[in-house]
């Protein structure tokens, strides 16, 4: 059978792009109105003085949750269409030839634009070790997907400028490579459950095909799905690094998390593990930290490892990793984040 | 009789995932089993890589998301004109 197809764009994409451009203009518009429509209500509507820690705080907090939804709002939609051409399968097919070394660097930046979800990160170990994808590659990249999180990356970007949200990509990607090649290395084949050896594919998934519709609709579903989960995380997050802002002198905690205590990080890293927290409640506190006095290296290695290093993702690999290896995978990690993080203050 | 398999071994989405499917199942007024598979050796059989999956009639039309309504109905009518 043979089908013929048009050439020209189908109506539902036209009318999709109508619809992205008229978003994109009213966000631009929304998106430079929030500061002076946050001053004004600060210093005109409530009459607050300028120079006061009250209507400091409260300009602050005005301006910045609006500027982060939308934010947030406009970098997840984007994400989200960017992902759409990276499917799982689609990831591990470019894994498949990678031998170790080139291998780890793919898969974790592969981490960054795969869609993933800490549920699925059984399911996902399955499928790669299944394709003959080694297992320090495998690591790679399931400790790039959860630790580079997009929320992650886009408050620390909104909060705090492109340089500490590019210094957090970068040491996340520094950690998930050398803790993957250094599993890799250990020959822990033996410590994988048996049953993952044993699984063998029934059937094979046609890949879908889709439509430009299609994308816009999946990214505004994700949108919608992200932004509903964390946006009240937001706003206390912010509320609390106003009132910080304006309160608490600067320097504050310089002498328990600067860069010249030696245990700071390794300190930060310990605290971090039985904490989980979306990045969504952590970015603030990270950043209000660096505010007052604690040096990028320990802030970030917080970080890393309240969302790196989580307990409830450790139950769900149990079923697929036995107790050595899935000890081994946690201290590795910790030891990376560390080690970055004595990087970043040493550098900064 | 048409069988509908939901892969996943619990999570959220898992869950609101099969109640799609009854929900679907029930619109339609058709006569199908649902089935929940939770155990990771009989959901990888399937070869997906995220969850929650959905199988109508050992065939995998969806991985990694949540489906809508009218997806679901759209694969299960296919489903049934090729019984």
């Amino acid at each position: 059978m043979t089908t013929l197809t048009s050439p020209s764009i189908p109506q539902p994409n036209k009318r999709t792009f109508f619809i992205l451009a008229a978003a994109l203009v009213f966000w631009l518009v929304a998106y430079n109105l929030i500061q002076p429509l946050a001053n004004w209500i600060a210093y005109e509507a409530l009459g607050l003085a300028a120079d006061s820690h009250l209507g400091e705080s409260l300009a602050f907090f005005l301006y910045d949750v609006p500027k982060i939804l939308l934010l947030l709002s406009g970098m997840v939609f984007l994400i989200s269409i960017v992902r759409t051409f990276f499917s799982p399968e689609r990831t591990r097919a470019l894994l498949g030839g990678k031998r170790e070394g080139v291998g780890n660097i793919f898969a974790a930046m592969l981490g960054i634009v795969t869609p993933f979800c800490s549920c699925s990160a059984v399911p996902l170990f399955i499928g790669f070790v299944e394709a003959g994808i080694p297992l320090g590659v495998t690591f790679s990249f399931l400790i790039a997907a959860p630790t580079i999180n997009e929320v992650a990356v886009i408050l620390l970007f909104g909060l705090f400028g492109w340089k500490v949200a590019g210094l957090y990509v970068a040491s996340g990607l520094t950690v998930a490579i050398i803790a993957g090649f250094i599993i890799g290395r250990l020959k822990m084949e033996k410590h994988v459950a048996d049953f993952v050896w044993k699984v063998h594919r029934k059937v094979d998934v046609e890949e879908e095909k889709l439509t430009w519709a299609d994308r816009v609709e999946r990214a505004w579903g994700s949108v919608k799905e992200i932004v509903g989960k964390v946006w009240l995380y937001v706003v206390i997050g912010i509320a609390v690094g106003a009132g910080i802002h304006g309160y608490v002198p600067e320097d504050a905690l310089a002498s328990i998390l600067g860069a010249n205590v030696w245990w700071s990080v390794p300190a930060a890293v310990l605290l971090g593990i039985p904490l989980y927290s979306n990045a969504a409640g952590i970015v603030p506190i990270v950043g209000t930290l660096i505010e007052k006095g604690a040096s990028v290296g320990t802030a970030l290695a917080f970080m890393m490892s309240v969302i790196g290093l989580s307990l409830p993702e450790a139950v769900i690999l149990k079923r697929v990793l036995k107790t050595p290896l899935l000890v081994v995978f946690f201290a590795v990690i910790a030891v990376a984040i560390i080690f970055t993080g004595y990087l970043f203050n040493l550098v900064l | 009789m048409l069988t509908i398999k939901v892969l996943g071994s619990g999570c959220a989405n898992c869950k609101k995932l099969e109640a799609i499917a009854h929900q679907v199942v029930e619109q339609m007024g058709i006569q199908a089993e649902v089935i929940k598979v939770t155990e990771y050796p009989d959901i990888m059989a399937y070869n997906i890589m995220s969850t929650p999956g959905l199988v109508v009639n050992e065939k995998v039309v969806s991985s990694g998301r949540i489906p809508s309504s009218a997806e679901v109905t759209t694969w299960i009518a296919n489903a049934l004109e090729t019984v």
